[in-house]
């Protein structure tokens, strides 16, 4: 019985490895913006929601490849992190760190039963024409769907590092992250950079509904799932590490594979809650503490 | 002086109204929603005793509820306890787990948004529980008999039920009129506005934060009670639901952290946008949507909630009076 | 009362405060100065307990109150105020004082009748139906000391309750604080203004880069060059020295 379970412990693992690159990669959206910005984007869950309903409908209406619409989605949820945050949570943002989590609290209330009112509650998946071929691994079938969204996921991951790290734009950011008294003073016009960053941000979760879509399900409540996964994969990592969201994602889609096949289904995602608890108790600062 | 004459006469009024309010509203429709805005407020009062007097949000408020609501369930189908008294014993878990939660959390510092987040985990966490442990039914979830009698806190009408609510509001008020003129209560209040002064004041910030998260956790434990006993069914979801969390601070924000009544009036006016909401569209969700907008714009342009509105006025007559 | 005993905190590699000894005695009226970054708030931190020390150790009352949180250290007699003022910004002038009270009473009126003593004492009676975050700088400043007194302590720590204030001012809390001596409270406290150090002063310790560099009545260490250089730069004594000569 046990060693049935074993056996399988390797295709946990893999299967882990590739959710774990695309949570990772919502988990980045939101490290960014909480280390440039050092707010709490509790919409983020509510936020990937909506990425994959476009990516859903694109694909539904206009039968456009979810990998495709990369293409379309990212840039779109650029615009709208961009201009939710210039024109709504900045204005509304002087107050405390509470406050701030109680407005896109009050956003993401907005966005989820925004997409019950006119989606119905219903889950929704999608077939891709090669949904079913799949990658032999000798021990594992990977289907090619896993396999393509673990690489992209991989490859939007460097481009931003290479973004934060080798453009202009990125040490802008970084600036304004480490100094934005300094920044503003040097002529940074750090209200825009703020919007950017937030626009980034949620330009990620686009790319990873996108990801998301054709191996899982979209519904009004899959936000919830994920708000929880991003934050401990963000504690783990240490808020505001990109490379600490890397490993913490890798490490969360692990832990939920792996968890749910030794705990089985129910039970396997207590490891994720657990997680951020210990994490938040005994290390808040995270593991891999550096920050952006 | 006058002002609080007024005040208590005004109280006094409400509270008959709402002890005649079954003799006169003959719908038991009408009679069900004035329950369940009294829980919702009583609820809210328990968020609002960490979240508005101590300043301490919490987005899992619901695992107090959810505990008592289990603890009172297991107790009478595995035990045979009458339910009169397994509010008691859903009142002991909840606090025992604020306890628990409070100790861990405050212990290690946790404050602003990681505190609200660790409790929506922590809820997360017994909700995952919950279903994977035998005892509680599992997925299955809890049925319990139906057997109107005082014992049971069971009633056959909706007016049974209605007084079981007003008392557990009334309870609710009375604990947050002791804070309001207690050491305990200013204490709090010092803790929400400058945590290290209140400190340096000589508050045991650590413990009254603990002792206002315990009050928080057997108010929720006594209303799990109230609603397994009302609804007869508990399952995880339902106990441990994060828009339950959501509801508790909603109303409390809405109408006014802090403040005696915030919760009420903001029970009151949330269920009354559900109530118009619903009846224009019956499609789910749009009433939802609206509570979102107001949790927003009360945020940002009203922190002290509806009642502050009043009370601005009040102040300056009272300073009027001086 | 007050001993302190080879402090030191460090903050990552910055040396805050270094190996400081000293001692305050009962009824005295003690004054800790030294240049901005100094360390001085940081010393007035671990006193309190705000802070946990590296080293060293802290004595009041001849027992270690090293590790004790700050609520347990205000009850045992010892309270400080903040230099950046910290106010409950949405209570009023008495409550905000009545929290200090309620360190030695669970009684509101007795907790009020306290606050309105020490309103009185500090000066502040006609502001104490007025907002905190209302209140003057000058204001402020003289809340925390209220809000401090009205805890009832045997030692108050003042971290620079003059700065920001006009000539008028600090004459006034010069006189509140001389005021407070008299009622048997010992008083230790950091300031910049030289005037009210010598005016008030019994003793003054200078910290300069964490460490203590002289220590001794106000007026031995105005002319100790070893301060001066500390507050000028280098070779300021020397360039008096010279300058007094010619
Ligand atoms: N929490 C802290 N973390 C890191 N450095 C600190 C901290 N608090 C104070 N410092 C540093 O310690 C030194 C002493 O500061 P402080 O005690 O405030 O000086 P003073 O009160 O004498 O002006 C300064 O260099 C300051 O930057
Ligand atoms: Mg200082």
């Amino acid at each position: 019985m046990f060693s049935v379970t074993l056996s399988l412990l390797p295709a946990g693992i893999i299967n882990g490895l590739m959710f774990g690159a695309i949570y990772a990669l919502a988990a980045l959206g939101l490290t960014l913006i909480y280390g440039v910005l050092h707010i709490i984007n509790f919409a983020h869950g509510a936020m990937l929601m909506l990425a994959l309903y476009s990516a859903y409908f694109l694909f539904k209406i206009l039968n456009i490849d979810p990998y495709v619409a990369i293409l379309i989605v990212t840039p779109a949820s650029y615009i709208f992190g961009y201009t939710i945050y210039r024109w709504g949570i900045g204005k509304l943002s002087g107050g405390r760190d509470q406050n701030i989590l109680l407005i896109t609290l009050g956003l993401s209330i907005i966005l989820e039963n925004s997409a019950l009112f006119f989606f119905t509650g219903d889950q929704q998946t999608i077939t891709l024409p090669y949904s079913y071929e799949s990658f032999d691994l000798g021990f594992l079938y990977l289907s090619y769907p896993k396999l393509i969204s673990f690489i992209a996921s991989l490859i939007i991951c460097v481009l931003l590092w290479m973004l934060m790290t080798l453009t202009d734009l990125g040490k802008a950011i970084r600036a304004v992250a480490k100094e934005r008294d300094g920044a503003r003073l040097v002529g940074i016009d750090v209200e825009h950079v703020f919007a950017v960053t937030f626009g980034i941000g949620v330009a990620c979760l686009g790319a990873a509904g996108c990801m998301l879509l054709p191996i899982f399900y979209v519904d009004p409540y899959t936000g919830n799932i994920f708000v929880i996964i991003a934050f401990t994969i963000v504690v783990l990592g240490g808020m505001g590490s990109i490379v600490g969201a890397l490993l913490g994602g890798f490490i969360i889609g692990v832990t939920e594979s792996v968890g749910g096949l030794l705990l089985g289904e129910s039970l396997g995602q207590i490891g994720i809650s657990l997680i951020f608890i210990l994490i938040l108790i005994f290390k808040p600062t995270g593991i891999f503490g550096s920050k952006v | 002086m006058k002002l609080r004459l007024q005040i208590s006469f005004l109280i006094a009024l409400s509270l008959l109204a709402a002890l005649l309010a079954p003799f006169g509203i003959s719908s038991k429709f009408q009679l069900d929603v004035l329950t369940l805005i009294f829980f919702t407020a009583y609820l809210g009062q328990s968020w609002n005793i960490l979240g508005g007097y101590a300043g301490q949000f919490s987005f899992g408020g619901v695992m107090f509820f959810g505990t008592g609501a289990y603890t009172s369930s297991i107790l009478l189908n595995t035990f045979g306890l009458p339910p009169i008294f397994g509010i008691f014993a859903a009142i002991f878990m909840g606090a025992l787990l604020g306890l628990l939660v409070g100790y861990l959390s405050f212990r290690s510092g946790l404050r602003g948004s990681y505190f609200a987040l660790i409790t929506l985990a922590f809820a997360e966490l017994l909700r995952v529980l919950a279903n994977s442990v035998e005892f509680t039914g599992g997925g299955v979830g809890l049925f319990l008999t139906y057997a109107p009698g005082f014992y049971n806190l069971q009633f056959n009408s909706p007016t049974g039920f209605y007084y079981f609510s007003l008392i557990l509001l009334v309870i609710s008020l009375v604990i947050a009129m002791w804070l309001e003129r207690s050491r305990f209560g200013a204490q709090l209040v010092a803790i929400r506005e400058n945590e290290d002064a209140a400190e340096a004041l000589g508050v045991d910030t650590l413990k009254c934060k603990i002792y206002a998260i315990m009050i928080m956790g057997g108010m929720g434990g006594a209303a799990g009670t109230f609603y397994a006993q009302k609804y007869l069914y508990i399952d995880p979801p339902i106990s441990y639901s994060i828009a339950l969390s959501v509801e508790m601070l909603l109303v409390t924000i809405v109408g006014g952290m802090g403040t005696v009544f915030g919760p009420l009036i903001g029970s009151f006016v949330l269920h009354a946008v559900n109530e118009i909401a619903r009846h224009f569209i019956s499609t789910p969700g749009l009433s939802l949507i609206v509570y979102g907008f107001i949790l927003i714009v009360i945020i940002s342009y009203l922190p002290n909630g509806l009642v502050g509105l009043f009370r601005k006025t009040r102040k300056s007559t009272e300073d009027k009076d001086a | 009362m007050l001993e302190v005993k080879s402090l030191t905190k460090r903050f990552g590699g910055l040396i805050a405060v270094s190996e400081v000894d000293l001692d305050v005695a009962k009824g005295e009226i003690v004054s800790l100065i030294g240049p901005n970054g100094a360390g001085k708030t940081t010393l007035f931190a671990i006193i309190a307990g705000f802070l946990k020390p590296n080293e060293g150790e802290v004595i009041l009352n001849n027992t270690s109150i090293t590790n004790l949180k700050p609520h347990k250290i205000c009850k045992q007699g010892m309270v400080r105020t903040f230099q950046i003022t910290q106010p409950f910004a949405t209570l009023n002038t008495l409550e905000n004082i009545m929290i200090g009270a309620y360190a030695n009473t669970s009684n509101k009126s007795l907790a009020k009748s306290n606050a309105e003593r020490v309103a009185e004492i500090v000066g502040m009676t006609s502001l104490l139906y007025q907002t905190a975050d209302g209140l003057t700088v000058a204001a402020r400043k003289r809340l925390e000391l209220a809000r401090a007194l009205a805890t009832d302590p045997q030692l108050l720590l003042l971290d620079e309750v003059m700065a920001g204030l006009n000539p008028t001012e600090i004459d006034e809390i010069v006189d509140v604080i001389k005021g407070i001596r008299d009622t048997g409270v010992t008083i230790f406290l950091i300031e910049h203004v030289m005037k009210a150090v010598v005016n008030l002063s019994d003793r003054t310790y200078v910290l300069n880069d964490g460490k203590l560099i002289a220590h001794g009545t106000p007026n031995s260490i105005a002319s100790d060059p070893a301060v001066i250089e500390a507050y000028l730069g280098h070779g300021a004594a020397e360039t008096m020295a010279r300058g007094h000569k010619t």
